[in-house]
């Protein structure tokens, strides 16, 4: 658990300063299912990467490297955008 | 000092002057009936060449607030007015303003709320939103009105404060009555107000920030005590800024007003216009020997409990007026006294008058002090205890 503010250290009005985000771990939401790859299928179009709304695609420079589980909400558009169906979604439970 | 001629004004009129002397950057406005003389008269400025402020022509007040919480925000100097209904619609929105630290000042003619509809003066507009954490100013007259005016842009923005501040002015006995106003140099006002700085604007492009955050239960409760606490520091900031505009006009405002309590044994406690009227009957009984004063509340929110207090330490009876009703509960005022006067000796009475407009007259007055006037003053009918 993140250190929490005390009321006389707040900003006024709660501004924050930018790229608070990836200190907040959010996967926690994720219900059910997460995204899982088969990388033997992957051609590295990146449009998971595009689409998803918690920049939770990770990438090795340009190259697909895996999920942010800290931060997937497990929407499943990665699964649904990808053309050659190399991600799908598993049980939150199977073994990566 | 350099002081200006007088001029005839209503209070909407100085209002109005002062809007232009103020010259804010945005100034998002919806007409209602009393406050609409002080957007017109600033319009009017503006259409002249008078005044610059961006006019933003909404289509409500819950869109005039909205706009002003997005200018005050980004960077600029923003004002507002509203009455009644306007201020009801715009309620949901103070509460955002406040919470976002919105340094918003708004000129308010205060309005009876509908139901039945009328236009006339009481206060239950603002105790609508006496909640939310916004400075209320109360004038007496159109002169206050127009200094609390010049006064509030200082106060709204003080790094120690970053709050919208109302500025409230009854509806018609002071917006629509001309009388003599004297106003400060234009150039007094400028100097006064200076330039428009908030911590962190948001079109300052180098220090980006994230504004308006969601907070769960475990920021919530901070954030409403960081600003409670902000709205409190008003009473010590209001001193030191009611110094440096007497400097320039001479005038000098404090959260309360003692007129005549030295030595007072029966005193009126009251907001607005009605202070003038009860100070001539205290000047009247006070010739006749009576020992009888007033405690004026210039600053409803914050609520100076501890000057009230102290300003009535001697005095063995305390009537106070209020011009909104709590139906089944405390009127507003009544229960601020009751609480800043708890464990004292002082007999206090609780009279509501003037809803909807209707008049208080000095035999009213008269009557309050002799002990005879009933919980609702002026009202047709059987004498009424709440």
């Amino acid at each position: 658990m993140a250190q929490l503010t005390p009321w006389e250290e707040l900003e006024p009005g709660g501004a924050i300063a930018p790229s608070t985000s990836p200190a907040s771990p959010t996967g926690g939401w994720r219900t059910g299912l997460r995204p899982d790859v088969d990388l033997s299928k992957c051609v590295n179009c990146l449009l998971c990467w595009l689409y998803c709304p918690d920049s939770a695609i990770t990438l090795d420079g340009t190259v697909f490297a895996g999920f942010d589980l800290e931060h997937c909400k497990g929407c499943e558009i990665c699964a649904v955008v990808c053309p050659t169906d190399a991600i799908e979604m598993v049980a939150e439970e199977t073994a990566a | 000092m350099t002081h200006a001629a007088r001029e005839l004004l209503t209070g909407g009129e100085a209002v109005a002057h002062a809007m232009r002397q103020i010259d804010p950057d945005v100034v998002p406005i919806y007409p209602i009936t009393p406050q609409t003389p002080i957007i017109q008269g600033y319009a009017q400025f503006v259409a002249d060449g008078r005044a610059h402020g961006e006019l933003v022509n909404v289509e409500s007040e819950h869109s005039a607030m909205s706009a002003a919480v997005g200018a005050a925000l980004a960077g600029a100097r923003t004002m507002t007015a509203t009455s009644s209904q306007g201020m009801a619609l715009m309620a949901e929105i103070v509460y955002i303003a406040a919470s976002m630290r919105a340094p918003i000042v708004v000129a308010v003619g205060n309005r009876a709320l509908s139901g039945p509809i009328n236009i006339h003066c009481d206060h239950s507009d603002s105790m609508l939103i006496r909640d939310s954490g916004v400075v209320q100013l109360f004038a007496e007259n159109a002169q206050e009105a127009y200094d609390l005016t010049v006064l509030a842009p200082r106060l709204a923005e003080h790094p120690a404060v970053l709050l919208p501040v109302l500025v409230c002015q009854d509806g018609f006995t002071i917006t629509h009555s001309a009388e003599p106003v004297e106003l400060l140099p234009d150039a007094a006002v400028a100097e006064f107000v200076g330039e428009y700085r908030i911590p962190h604007a948001m079109l300052d492009v180098e220090h980006p920030t994230s504004q308006g955050p969601f907070a769960m239960p475990d920021y919530y409760f901070e954030f409403r005590r960081d600003q409670a606490a902000a709205l409190v520091r008003v009473l010590d900031v209001l001193p030191e800024l009611a110094d440096e505009l007497a400097a320039s006009c001479g005038r000098r405002y404090s959260a309360v007003e003692e007129y005549a309590l030295d030595g007072a044994e029966r005193a009126i406690v009251a907001l607005g216009s009605s202070a003038g009227t009860i100070k001539d009957v205290v000047d009247e009984l006070r010739a006749d020997g009576e020992r009888v004063g007033l405690l004026k509340i210039t600053s409803f929110r914050p609520f100076p409990a501890a000057a009230v207090a102290a300003a009535l330490a001697s005095v063995a009876e305390v009537h106070v007026l209020d011009r909104a009703d709590s139906p089944g509960g405390a009127p507003p005022l009544f229960a601020e006294l009751a609480a800043a006067l708890y464990g004292s000796t002082t007999a206090l009475h609780s009279h509501v008058y003037g809803l909807g407009g209707r008049e208080l007259h000095p035999a009213d007055i008269r009557d309050v002090f002799a002990g005879t006037a009933s919980d609702y003053v002026g009202l047709r009918g059987a004498p009424c205890h709440a």
